[in-house]
Order: C-alpha cells, then structure tokens, then sequence
C-alpha cells in the first residue's frame, strides 16, 4: 500500500501539496506516483518567478519507463526550485515527500487550495483507479 | 568487443584499398583534416568475423518470434525488398527528366491510388518521411484549413491520454496547445468530457483508432460528430493500421486526415531509426494543402510531378525529392503481391491471433487489461496482481522470454495500464508458434509463484546478462575511448 501521509493534500495527478506557514505551497510527487514511474532518470523543474496557472504542467520527470508532465496544482509564481534533483533524480525514488520536493509557489488564488483532495480521498482515488 | 579493440597500428587490408590516392591539391588547407581519421585498423577477415558474430547474437523476426509487431517490426517479405532493388530503380537519379522516369512515377501513382482506396481519403501525399513527418504535415494542414478560412481562434488540439507521444509533440511543434482527453475503464474516449472539452478553440482531435490500448473506438461516429460540430477536424494516426487494413476505412469513420506508417504496415523493417515513409491521405477539405511533389497523371497516360505551381496552397516540400524511394517501392510491391482480397487477410489474421493469444494466456492465469473487449491486432495485459502477489514484474517476465527463445513484448506502454505487456503477433505466425509462446508464458507464470528469485535474475542464456538501464539513462556515454 501506497505511504499517503495525513497532513498533505493531492491531486489527481498524483501531486503532494504541503501548506507553509508563511502562505507559500511545497509540491512534489507522491510515493504512489514515483512507485508507477519506477526509477528516475532526469527531472526538468520550471524557472523562478514564473507564474502558472492551476493544472498547467510546469515540470517533467522521466524515468526508465515513461517521461511525465507534473502539473501545479494550483495558480501561483515559482518562488523556489529543487536544484538537488538535477544531479540526484533518484531522490524521487528513496524520499518522494522529503528531500525530493519539487517547487514552491507562492498562490495567487489561495482558495484554490480548498479543491484538493485530503489523504483519505487520495487513497480511495488510486483505489478506484486500478482497474 | 568493439572493432576498435581489434585494431592494431598499420595493419592494413590491402585487397580493399584503392591504388590510387585522390587528388586533395584543389580542397583548401584550413577544410583538410590536420589529423588522419581514426578508424580501425584491421584485417579483412577480422572485420569479416566480427560483423558475422554481432550478427549472430542478434534476436530477429528472422530467427524468433517478435510480438513487438507491425508497431516495430512484422516480417517483411522477401519479394518486395528484391523488386525495389531492381537496377532499372536503384540506378533512377531523383533529378532525372520525368521522360526517364515514367516506371518509377506510375509505381507512385498507383500506390497514392491504392493508399486512397484502402484508406477511404480522397488524395494522397508520399512525400513525408516518416511517421512524425506525417504527422507534422497532417496538423500542418489542418492549421492552413483554418488560416485558409480566417478561423484563426483555434488554438487547441485535443488528444486522448492513451496517445502515441508523438501526437502531443506534433500537435506542439506546430503550434497548438495540447488538452489531453481521459479514457474511460472500457479504453474508450470518455464522451462527456470530450464534449465539455470542445469549442471555438477546438482546431481538431489527434486519435488512434484502434487505439493504443488495442481496442478499437467504438463510439468513433460519435467522437466525430462531437469533433465536427465544434468546427474542428479529425486527424487519424495510422500506427495500427494493420489491425483493419483493407476492412474499415478511415475515411468512413469520418476522418478528415490521416497519416499512414508504411515502414510498419507495409513491407519495411522500423525500429531501426529508418528510413520511414509516412504519406498522408486527406478528403476534399484540406486537398490543397497537400505537401508536394506529389504524382500527377496526363490524359496521354504519362506522369509528372506536381509542384508549387499545380497547387499553390500546399503547405510545403518536406523533403529534398519525394519521400524515401525504395521504401515507397516495397509499400507499392507489397500491396500488388496482397491485392484487394490479400489486405484484409493482413487484417483478420493479425486480429484472429491476438484474439486467440489472449484467450489462452487468460485461461493460463495472466489478467486482459480489457477484459469485456475483443482485442483488435494487440492487446494488453496487466500483472499488477502478479507483482503484487509475488515482486516478479513486467520487465522481469519480459527479460524471462528471452531465455525462452522469444522476443519480449512491448513493456510499460501505455503506461495508463500498471505492469502492463502490449503483445501484438501478427498476421504470419502459426498456430505452433502462438502455442509455443502461450507455453512459456505459462511456464514463467509458475516460476514467478515457484522461485521469483529465477525470474528477476532473467536473463541467463543472452549474450548479455540483464543490463543496468538506470546506469545507461542517468550516465549516458557512448563514446570509446583507448
């Protein structure tokens, strides 16, 4: 089973979502997500200061099976990036909600954050999903 | 071992090298090279030896069964290699006066007209030159369709999430925004967010079909009409063609362009980085815009080249000449020798096979993907349940096969499907060799409850063993050195 800790929140697409106390948003992949990509190879993060809208994709992770788009979750402007990626993608395979955090944004529309999903609807969406 | 390792300091091959030395006087010094090149330097035979043994290890269609299909390689008959390589077509100069060429342009001529009637379209253009060449002269000429209308809001392509990802990267280079469209449990397109999808922005949908989930759409009449209405177009990516050649057309399904792989369909070996050929097949609407040359016939009966002057709104020469000529030859060599009664035998024993393939593999323990759906030319199995129950995965049973004396199947595409195997046999393989393939499978079944370990350490028999494909992506180096 799929590690899905409580205080984040998800989307469908497979990304974490950690609320700072400053406002500003963490995002990375979840274990579930880096668990179907199997190992990563490269990881293509977006440059600071640029402003995305929610579900643009804004990041690309390749691994040995598929490269994928990482979508924002929600609206905002890039205030931080994860530069360890580049050199060690495998993070995303050992520490998907630690070190291998992605991008920072800062929300421009923090309300949007209320649509995400919480652990236990996370858990029963990739349920559903494996058909 | 690389031929470079063979080499030793002026060993040289004297029955191979020329007598006499090019005269360089004429090239300026600063374009000479400073340095001679370096190549190895070996013996005749031990070239000879060292190319026979690579090829010995090689795993071909020539020696094993292949279920990569015509999606990488079905087998390509013999005849239609010969015939292409007849003199009177390998000595033609591409520039040659059309007077000189007449043979070769009425094989062209044909063969565009073949491509229409067993497409449905109404013209045809060879020249692309490969499959994502079609593809970037298809949504080239939808974008000149609505240029041409002043329909300039149409920024958007929509394509179903199970596509090649070639159809996103064309839709992409040439300019569009790309929405992706969710599939349904079934594989099909989900209708109702395809609708809420669609609009004045709407430039057209990119589909395959049957799709790469080896299903075919049924709803297509309705995805075409929901398409249609919106004012966009509908574009037909020929990847699995094989699978209803000379049974459906895509020009009764409603699609408006449509790119054709005839390196995979019909009679060349791909998958090997080329030469392709990828003609694209369009109805009245977008007829204009066809890339040119393409091959014209007089009312005398002789041919000629059509160019920018018989058809100003052309979207433009994709290539120097025509297309690949010798892989169009083998594609026009191939649909003479099937015939018009040969073609859809391609289709209903290709189907007939994956069909029977997934039947027994089911009834042998392994999970259809799809299970309420006939499989088309491929279908696709999941072993979430077996990596699960196990840890043995689908790259471990696929690595096992090769100890078994057969090719793996397509691993981890598309990656909609956990753990997936895309298996497709094709049309030219016995009833004994599906059998043959089914009893492996089942045997890997056991071992992967029995002694996993023996699957994840596959393969033992190769000329390599299991090779370290995270090492080669992350640290990718492809240069020797001494």
């Amino acid at each position: 089973m799929s590690n899905i800790p409580k205080h984040l929140k998800y989307t469908k697409t497979h990304e974490w979502v950690e609320v700072q106390k400053d406002g500003t948003v963490t995002i990375g992949i979840t274990d579930h997500a880096q668990d179907l990509l199997g190992d990563v190879v490269f990881i293509d993060v977006p440059q600071v200061g640029r402003e995305l809208k929610a579900g643009e994709a804004c990041a690309v992770v390749e691994s040995v099976k598929a490269a994928s788009d990482i979508y924002s979750p929600v609206a905002g402007k890039v205030t931080a990036v994860n530069g360890a990626l580049t050199d060690q993608p495998e993070l995303v395979n050992k520490d998907a909600y630690g070190t291998a955090w992605m991008l920072r944004l800062k929300p421009s529309n923090p309300p949007e954050l209320n649509n995400l999903l919480d652990a236990d609807a996370y858990a029963s969406f990739i349920a559903s999903e494996a058909h | 071992m690389l031929i470079f390792e063979h080499s030793q300091p002026g060993r040289t091959n004297p029955s191979q090298s020329p007598l006499d030395r090019a005269e360089t006087g004429g090239i300026p010094s600063h374009l000479r090279r400073a340095q001679r090149a370096l190549l190895p330097e070996v013996s005749e035979m031990q070239v000879v030896r060292h190319y026979t043994r690579l090829s010995q290890k090689n795993f071909s269609i020539d020696t094993q069964f292949y279920p990569l299909g015509s999606c990488t390689m079905k087998y390509n008959p013999r005849a239609c290699n010969k015939i292409a390589l007849l003199p009177g077509f390998t000595g033609r100069h591409p520039q040659a006066p059309e007077s000189f060429s007449q043979g070769f342009l009425g094989c062209m001529y044909e063969l565009q007209e073949i491509l229409k009637d067993v497409t449905g379209m109404q013209a045809v253009s060879l020249t692309p030159m490969a499959g994502a060449q079609g593809e970037f002269a298809g949504v080239s000429m939808i974008r000149a369709y609505h240029d041409a209308r002043g329909d300039s809001a149409r920024t958007e392509i929509l394509v179903p999430d199970a596509a090649h990802g070639t159809n996103p990267a064309t839709a992409a280079m040439c300019g569009y925004t790309v929405r992706e469209i969710p599939t349904d449990n079934n594989g099909d397109i989900d209708l109702e967010l395809l609708r809420a999808a669609v609009g004045p922005h709407t430039a057209g949908l990119m589909l395959t079909n049957p799709s790469t989930l080896g299903v075919f759409e049924k709803d297509i009449l309705e995805v075409r009409t929901i398409v249609h209405d919106a004012g966009g177009l509908l574009y037909y990516d020929g990847a699995n063609l094989n699978a209803i050649l000379g049974l459906v057309k895509p020009g009764d399904m409603g699609f408006d362009v449509i790119h054709m792989n005839l390196h995979k369909t019909f009679s060349t070996p791909h998958g090997g980085g080329g030469p392709g050929a990828g003609p694209v097949g369009v109805n009245e609407k977008l007829k204009p815009f066809l890339p040119i040359p393409i091959v014209g016939k007089e009312n005398d009966g002789s041919y000629r080249w059509l160019t920018e002057k018989d058809c100003p709104q052309s979207i433009g020469r994709l290539s120097a000449h025509m297309g690949n000529a010798g892989v169009l030859l083998r594609a026009y060599v191939y649909a003479r020798l099937l015939g018009r009664e040969g073609m859809p035998r391609v289709a209903h024993y290709a189907t007939l096979n994956a069909n029977y393939l997934m039947a027994r593999l089911t009834q042998v323990g392994f999970v259809a993907a799809f299970p309420k759906r006939r499989a088309t030319h491929e279908f696709i199995l999941t072993l979430k349940k077996l990596k699960d129950e196990t840890g043995v995965n689908a790259m471990d049973v696929a690595k096992r096969l090769l100890d078994y004396g057969y090719h793996a199947p397509t691993t981890y595409f598309p990656l909609l499907v956990p753990e997936c195997l895309l298996i497709e046999p094709t049309e030219t393989e016995s009833k004994e060799e599906l059998d043959g393939f089914i009893d492996a499978m089942q045997k890997i079944l056991i071992e992967a409850h029995t002694s996993p370990a023996t699957v994840k350490g596959a393969p033992y028999t190769t000329p390599v063993r299991r090779l370290d494909d995270v090492k080669a992506a992350r640290e990718l180096n492809l240069t020797w050195k001494p």
